[in-house]
């Protein structure tokens, strides 16, 4: 232990010698170098930036907990989801200035143990300025802020130092969950009590989330192995768990194997899969997935989990000699059941839901079936985040921001975006109002002209090589053309539908968080709808509010038809797009060049006629 | 370890001034050149590393190491143990090539091996020079370089841990009821470098040149504090050369005795006689005031169990007594009267010089496998959140069955 005493850091050994020097009497020391003291400047100035956005996240009573840290000056944190796992929705974070607020959990991603919660309270939090992980090198100086053991009494944050030991590591889920992947090692100091605290490099920007260490025969203290999650992975989900779901991550539909010669090669695929559809066999060769050699099969595994379920990637493969590039669409890798249960078996089956004032120390129940024996019944369906916790008394802010609900960790977030995206839409769109009855014409890319009918009941649409129809009526899902657009028509119906019914009467509808869309593949806020049976996701842009795309998915095995709209013009006090990019699967269908656009609820005077 | 908190000012001094040069040179460009020299000198130093696996996996026994390439024909330096004994050995280079591997030589005192790779005619790998190799003094800087816990997995490079030469100092050094057979000089790391894994890993400085060889998972005989320390390039040269020409040395008669690791007489418990080949291990007597009698241990109480492990017969609890560790706590299990009674049970360490500095216990929390973790071997584990920590030191403290 005193070997640790005399440790790494070099600032502290550069800093202590000369007074130990003088204290021998010695020649006097030489005068530091300016670029030490400099140096050590900036490295002290690095760390206090840190440290105001790092969080010690405890528990609603201020007893156990972990770290966290602050991304935006509202107040929302990163943390891990085994931080917040056994809390209710309530926490109280305390900060650099030695103050306790607040804070309500928002959503979480128990298979990546990542957890987004809000403080509470002031809207000029702190912020850590946010780093490209990618960029992050073995080697790299990095130093990890948090309250290991609970040691800060006034919440100054333990900082630790050290190396980036590996980068895009992988470790194994613990169980089902936590699954590491493409994270950060470094031989920086975690200890219990650093979870979801964060890791910076040495200039002070946020590059990952710690969150777990290898310990093994040594006791619970850190042996030179931690490891965070990579701030772009996080970055990535962070809308997602602005949606306060339960997030889930994604899968390629396919498995991989190292062949005996190296090469990466497809054991198994789905033909349901967008990557089959996409044209994946078995037997292919993957060379990249999402911009990242791969080199082995434990790779594709690697990268596979940074993303959420939903996203779209690049993937490159061979056969034959022949590269072919193609961008996949990737499903979730659990279903709303699964994640729900691996949830439960995440907190500690403790307390029966009953009850309020439980004494903390209270019996823990004998270790045994979960679920049985209880007041709870067999088989655990997939309900609310804490369904199975007491429901201690929220604090009134954060009371008035919680909402439980299934299949969420806090729907009232979820509420929140959707009326958010869609007041703003309407506002930026003026399109209240504008029914089901609509008349266009123009040309496609070729010059050549099209007409396009819509009422409540049927569209048709007229193109140089054919006409094709589709009726509202009974089972809209087989309404799916023009052949080929995947349901163009019937997108635009939804759309209608959308307006005209609003989010409340529409099907049910939920945020899900920002997915890449369209030829560009712009990351935007999606909204998804569900109506006979049908997911439709609606896209809109941060900035001007505008609907950017629509994707209906009629199936979970069909490519889906897209619509990406752009041109944005006034149309009698109305903000519509005058361009409709329209593709289904590999092909694009046809792009719209709107020129005339009639809306008859505009052209009939209200309340005259019918 | 007396000199590792001893420099002459003369050291110092040059310490202070090495400190200087590493750390600043002057500006930021200036030391954006040194970082960058150093994420070089660490990627060309992995490419001279290997990932070894061979026999293990059995509980606590992993079944891989690391391996240094010390020519381009391709032989390996690595530590001689358990996880060469095995007729598939198979070395992964840093580009993630395979190769079934042969043992060349090995020297049981020093406990080396160098292995063979059966490389192409004509081909070469990238090699540590051990004629390069330079002496390493205390207060260096240094990189410790292994396949430390398995993670790095496939063409992954190997983990890198930074530190500096805390001591150098005679290895005395056991784990359980093993000791090291090497007693030469050590280079005593702060960086936690000998996790399981790392045995046979690189130690070099700042500039990638090779100081030493990462020993073994090991416990101080003084302190009991696990140990990181590598062996000086310079105290095996000689023996290294020697297994590289094929010569494995025959000096198992050199190999100092086997120590037990605690005897029933340190724990204060005589058994009854063990006249069958299934002697129930009754206890026959405890002496006073020992551990065995501090914990509350009786006179006709049945052992059934020693730190996990079921025992039915004098003779199993002899051999696992034998094999805990002295600083480790013995749990002893016991039927009085057909009720359970446990007890934790810690060896009397006469205190020498070495405890006096205040050094803290290591290794409190007893666990090799806490049921908790509810990971895979290897994996890592998830941080408990600071309750779960404090329920789990609560239990260890709980006061002993009466």
């Amino acid at each position: 232990m005193t070997r640790r005493v005399l440790t790494t850091c070099l600032i502290a050994a550069a800093a202590a010698m000369p007074l130990r020097l003088s204290a021998d009497s010695a020649p006097t020391p030489p005068a530091p170098d300016p670029a030490v003291l400099r140096a050590q400047a900036e490295r002290v100035a690095a760390i206090a930036e840190a440290s105001r956005a790092t969080v010690a996240v405890l528990d609603a009573t201020g007893a156990g907990g972990g770290s966290g840290v602050l991304i935006s000056a509202d107040g929302f944190a990163l943390t891990n989801f085994h931080v917040v796992a056994e809390g209710g929705p309530a926490f109280k974070c305390g900060l650099n200035d030695g103050k306790l607020y607040d804070a309500v959990v928002v959503g979480i991603d128990p298979v990546g143990d990542v957890a987004l919660i809000q403080l509470l309270g002031r809207n000029d939090f702190p912020v850590a300025r946010i780093s490209d992980s990618d960029l992050c090198e073995v080697g790299d100086w990095v130093f990890a802020a948090g309250n290991p053991f609970l040691l800060a009494d006034d919440f100054t944050p333990s900082i630790s130092y050290g190396l980036l030991s590996g980068v895009h590591r992988y470790q194994f889920p613990a169980g089902t969950l936590l699954e590491y992947t493409d994270c950060l090692q470094t031989d920086a100091a975690i200890n219990p009590g650093n979870s979801g605290g964060p890791l910076f490099n040495a200039a002070g920007e946020l590059i990952g989330v710690n969150g777990r260490a290898s310990f093994e025969k040594r006791g619970r203290v850190n042996v030179g192995v931690g490891y965070a999650i990579s701030i772009n992975q996080a970055m990535r989900f962070v809308s997602h768990l602005k949606s306060g779901r339960i997030v889930d991550h994604a899968t390629l539909g396919a498995t991989v194997s190292t062949q005996s010669d190296g090469r990466v090669a497809v054991d198994e695929i789905l033909e349901t899969s967008d990557a089959f559809r996409r044209g994946l066999r078995y037997g292919d060769t993957i060379v990249r997935f999402a911009g990242r050699d791969i080199g082995a099969a434990n790779a594709l595994k690697n990268v596979l989990g940074v993303f959420p379920r939903g996203w779209r990637v690049p993937l490159v493969y061979r056969r034959e000699g022949q590269t072919y590039e193609i961008d996949v669409r990737l499903p979730g890798a659990h279903d709303e059941a699964q994640l729900a249960a691996m949830i439960q078996s995440e907190q500690k089956p403790a307390r029966p839901p009953e009850g309020d004032d439980r004494d903390p120390e209270g019996g823990e129940p004998k270790d045994g079936e979960p679920g049985e024996g209880g007041p709870q019944p067999g088989p655990q369906l997939p309900r609310g985040f804490h369904a199975l916790k007491p429901k201690p008394k929220l604090p009134q802010d954060v009371a008035d921001r919680y909402a439980e609900r299934r299949g969420y960790a806090n729907y009232w977030y979820n509420q929140q975006a959707q009326d958010s995206l869609w007041r703003r839409y309407l506002e930026s769109s003026a399109i209240e109002g504008a029914g089901y009855a609509w008349r266009l014409s123009g040309k496609l890319e070729t010059g050549d002209t099209f007409d396009f009918e819509i009422d409540d009941q049927r569209a048709e649409l007229r193109l140089p090589w054919g006409r094709s129809g589709a009726v509202f009526a009974g089972d809209v899902s087989t309404q799916l053309s023009p052949p080929r657009s995947g349901g163009l028509l019937l997108a635009i119906h939804a759309w209608q539908r959308l307006v005209d019914r609003g989010l409340a009467r529409f099907g049910e509808v939920y945020y899900l968080g920002q997915l890449p869309h369209g030829p560009d593949h712009l990351v935007e806020d999606c909204l998804v709808g569900l109506f006979e049976g049908m997911e439709v996701r609606f896209f809109f842009a941060e900035r001007s509010g505008d609907l950017t795309g629509i994707e209906l998915h009629s199936a979970d095995d069909a490519d889906p038809c897209e619509i990406n709209f752009s041109e944005f013009r006034e149309l009698n006090g109305r903000r519509l797009p005058h361009r409709w990019w329209v593709r289904s699967g590999d092909a694009v269908f046809a792009e719209l060049v709107v020129d005339r656009w009639d809306i008859d609820a505009d052209a009939q005077p209200p309340a005259t006629e019918d | 370890m007396p000199r590792s908190l001893h420099v002459s000012a003369h050291r110092r001094l040059a310490l202070f001034a090495s400190i200087l040069a590493a750390f600043s040179l002057l500006g930021p460009s200036a030391r954006a050149a040194e970082d960058a020299s150093l994420h070089a000198t660490i990627r060309q130093t992995q490419r001279r590393v290997v990932k070894i696996y061979g026999a293990g996996g059995v509980k606590g026994l992993e079944a891989y190491q690391t391996g240094i390439l010390i020519a381009p024909e391709g032989r390996v330096l690595t530590t001689l143990s358990y996880v060469l004994d095995s007729d598939q050995l198979t070395v992964v280079l840093d580009d993630g090539a395979h190769y079934a591997a042969e043992v060349l030589g090995i020297d049981q005192v020093a406990e080396l091996a160098v292995l063979k790779l059966p490389l192409a005619e004509g081909d070469s790998v990238p090699a540590f020079d051990l004629s390069d190799a330079v002496p390493a003094q205390v207060g260096d800087r240094v990189l410790a370089l292994s396949n430390l816990y398995n993670i790095a997995g496939g063409d992954e490079p190997v983990s890198v841990l930074q530190g500096v030469v805390a001591a150098i100092a005679p290895l005395e050094a056991r784990r359980g009821g093993y000791q090291s057979n090497y007693r030469g000089q050590v280079y005593v790391l702060d960086a936690a470098a000998n996790n399981p894994g790392a045995a046979g890993g690189a130690l070099v400085d700042w500039n990638g040149r090779l100081l030493g060889l990462l020993g073994k998972e090991l416990k101080s005989r003084a302190t009991g504090a696990w140990l990181h320390y590598a062996l000086p390039i310079g105290e095996i040269a000689a023996t290294v050369e020697r297994l590289e020409s094929g010569q494995s040395l025959d000096n198992a008669g050199e190999l100092p005795p086997p120590v037990v690791g605690v005897t029933l007489a340190d724990l204060g418990l005589v058994l009854v006689p063990n006249v069958l080949p299934r002697t129930p291990p009754y206890i026959d007597s405890v002496f006073p005031g020992s551990p065995a009698a501090r914990a509350g241990l009786r006179a006709d109480d049945l052992i059934v169990f020693v730190s996990g492990n079921p025992v039915a017969s004098c003779q199993a609890v002899l051999e696992v007594v034998g094999r805990q560790e002295r600083f480790d706590e013995v749990t002893i299990s016991v039927l009085r009267g057909g009720e359970f009674h446990e007890a934790s049970l810690l060896v009397d360490e006469e205190l020498d010089d070495a405890e006096s500095d205040g050094d803290a216990p290591v290794d409190e929390t007893p666990s090799e496998d806490s049921a908790d973790f509810g990971a895979a071997d290897d994996a890592s584990v998830e941080l408990p959140t600071t309750s779960e920590l404090a329920d789990e030191l609560q239990d260890a403290d709980e006061p002993l069955n009466e």
